[in-house]
């Protein structure tokens, strides 16, 4: 590859998956999918189990045979490279250490293998075993450090590598909660000092919204949206992201629009004034739509100006300590909101809340597709 | 030939929950002897003496003089120790013309046990490891066909084999032999094999392809290292089953290289006269004892491995 010259520098993406399809015998998992990842860009492939994003990952690896399209990686087509040959490193959920090898074994045995020289393996061994705290640990074997400790060398083995795209597969998944949060910090810090681009497999969202630059949530093997996690939590593209991202989820209600001076929602006996909404297409009068709101964005007391007051019946409270879940009843649907740590209700009492309808979510109910 | 099975029945009580990782779960030690418990240990009494009668008899008769064994008290401790009979079944027992005792069929056996367990184990964990790692492809049709072999009887290849090897002139060799063991020992070996690498994580696999393993590294760095127990199962199960064989090593070894087994045969059914029972009995438990000697060394082992190569699969 020639370097570009900076006069006609062009942001090459760092990976580029173009139509691509993945086959497990006949039946097509993934099909016709394209998805680019700028260099040095932290991109998350989210969704629930079996929607495709291991399967992704693995065939950007070149773990798995492609059945069509290709593969680029740093402006080389890979698509039938070996993952050696791609210039990534990769890190496993079950950590994937070599047992019977020290610390130190596990990370220089690729570079033993490609044959960077001892004493350079050495210093480049001993420079990731500072940056992740490993010191003490280069003589052991796996099997006598934490889950923490592991997943670490895990990390180290990819990041010996000296290679420009790190991927990872659920890391975090077999660590307990507090591991979590604590190793999802370095790997945020890593990422902010090292300037790779990385690819990040999860089911969790929490992981995704904090560590992501872009957010690409998966379902059957497509990309529902790919965009910002703010994006996404504030503008999910169809039902299914709406649904997926946000705890607790966010709380749906079918209405249908009505004829007025503005457009205007009937829910139940409410009436939802939609004049602020930010209609990104046209809706007729007698349309049913989904009406979609987020717990935190429903608000107990008496309305403010513009927004939509309603009333409901609360069923149970879950203290939370910093907030308050309130389950209750609306339009015969069953809603959730979230309240202040303060806040304090019967079951059986009836509230008033309200929402401002800019920040809810509109989706046809044919097609699901945000309106 | 068939006096080592009895003693996996014998081998397996001898296996004490003395395994550090797992400990294995011991019932409550019974308080008061019950009659149900006075039968069950009835039972294994003489489940016990049903399996060490025969070799106790061989033991002693092996033991005796003929002079003491014409007496026909079979039971009887021998009057005075004599390891004549053991000596001249090792050293001057006749087979046919030659009378130089069945060490001859020892070191035979020796000669074609090792390079046929170390080459069938090889094979066999090497294509269990392609046919679980690689997914070569039509993998499971291969796996079919290789399983189907180890089912059917294999007398009845002999004679088309017999045909086959003579065709390529290593027909009565040590090399032919040792081939047959091989090939006989592939189904048997892969399955093992293959089993107990499909309870490896497939994603260490991976890690070590991104490493940059090619196929032999990831096997010989990677795999081979974490196959320590199979492997101890694999080299039992071969090594006994490889002793103790009698039709493959009279068919295909040549008259130089008969194997122990054919040798003994040999001993007892050569008469001048009287027929030698101490020396017989003699040639026979110094014939077993590579077999028993491997049970007893690795009973544990092989309990254990014949459980491990068998959840899966």
């Amino acid at each position: 590859m020639s370097q570009p010259t900076p006069a006609n520098e062009v942001m090459e993406p760092a990976v580029s998956v173009r139509d691509l399809a993945i086959a497990f015998a006949s039946h097509r998992v993934i099909d016709e999918l394209d998805l680019e990842v700028q260099k040095g860009e932290f991109l998350v492939l989210l969704g629930p189990s079996g929607c495709g994003k291991s399967t992704l990952l693995n065939a950007i690896a070149g773990l798995l045979d492609v059945a069509d399209g290709e593969v680029w990686i740093s402006g080389r087509n890979v698509t039938w490279a070996e993952p050696k040959d791609r210039g990534i490193g990769m890190v496993f959920q079950s950590y994937a250490l070599y047992p019977r090898m020290s610390v130190r074994q596990n990370l220089s045995f690729g570079l033993k293998i490609s044959g960077v020289p001892k004493t350079e393996v050495d210093a480049r061994v001993d420079k990731a075993a500072q940056l992740l705290k490993l010191e003490e640990l280069l003589q052991r074997r796996p099997a006598e450090l934490s889950g923490g400790q592991r997943q670490r060398v895990a990390i180290g083995r990819a990041l010996v590598r000296n290679v420009d795209v790190f991927l990872f597969d659920e890391p975090l998944s077999n660590l307990d909660a507090k591991l979590r949060n604590e190793l999802r910090v370095e790997i945020k810090k890593l990422h902010q000092r090292l300037g790779n681009t990385m690819i990040y497999v999860t089911h969790d969202q929490v992981e995704a919204m904090t560590l992501a630059d872009r957010v690409a949530v998966m379902r059957g093997g497509t990309i529902q949206q790919l965009a910002p996690p703010q994006e996404i939590y504030r503008r999910p593209v169809n039902l299914f992201v709406a649904g997926f991202i946000g705890s607790p989820a966010m709380n749906f209600f079918e209405g249908e629009i009505v004829a007025g001076e503005g457009p205007r929602l009937k829910v139940g006996d409410a009436m939802v004034d939609l004049s602020r909404y930010p209609f990104s297409t046209n809706v007729s009068p007698g349309q049913r739509v989904i009406l979609g709101i987020r717990p935190e964005h429903l608000a107990v007391g008496p309305a403010a100006v513009g927004s939509v007051e309603v009333e409901s019946q609360v069923h149970i409270t879950e203290p939370m300590g910093a907030d308050t879940i309130v389950w209750a009843s609306f339009a015969g649907e069953s809603i959730t909101i979230r309240t202040d740590g303060e806040f304090n209700a019967r079951p059986g009492e009836s509230i008033a809340f309200h929402f401002d309808p800019a920040r809810a979510s509109l989706f046809d109910a044919q097609t699901h597709l945000r309106l | 030939m068939s006096s080592p099975r009895p003693t996996v029945a014998a081998a397996a009580p001898l296996e004490r929950p003395a395994n550090r990782q797992k400990s294995v779960e011991r019932g409550r030690k019974p308080k008061r002897l019950t009659p149900g418990r006075i039968g069950l240990y009835a039972f294994i009494a003489v489940a016990a003496a049903f399996f060490l009668l025969p070799a106790v008899i061989m033991i002693f008769t092996s033991l005796k003089s003929m002079d003491e064994i014409r007496d026909g008290s079979i039971f009887a401790l021998p009057q005075h120790l004599d390891f004549s009979a053991w000596i001249a079944a090792w050293s001057t027992a006749c087979t046919g013309l030659s009378c130089d005792g069945i060490r001859v069929g020892f070191w035979n056996s020796i000669k074609i046990l090792v390079p046929s367990v170390v080459l069938s184990i090889a094979a066999g964990s090497i294509l269990g490891y392609a046919l679980s790692f690689w997914r070569v492809r039509g993998a499971n049709v291969l796996f079919a066909i290789l399983l189907l072999g180890a089912f059917l009887p294999y007398q009845i290849f002999i004679y088309p084999m017999v045909r086959g090897f003579s065709l390529l002139g290593i027909y009565n060799s040590l090399a032919c032999i040792v081939t047959i063991h091989v090939i006989f020992g592939l189904p048997v070996m892969t399955l093992i094999f293959r089993n107990f690498y499909a309870g490896l994580p497939q994603e260490l696999f991976n890690a070590a392809r991104v490493d940059g393993g090619g196929f032999w590294r990831i096997f010989l760095y990677v795999i081979l290292p974490m196959s320590t127990p199979i492997l101890i199962v694999a080299a039992i199960l071969q090594i006994t089953g490889i002793w103790n064989d009698f039709i493959l090593g009279l068919v295909f070894a040549g008259r130089e290289n008969l194997p122990m087994t054919v040798q003994l045969n040999n001993v007892v059914n050569t008469t001048y006269g009287e027929r030698t029972y101490n020396m017989n009995m003699a040639a026979t438990i110094l014939t077993a004892a590579v077999p028993l000697v491997v049970y007893f060394v690795s009973g544990r082992w092989f309990v254990r491995g014949i459980a491990a190569g068998a959840v899966k699969g």
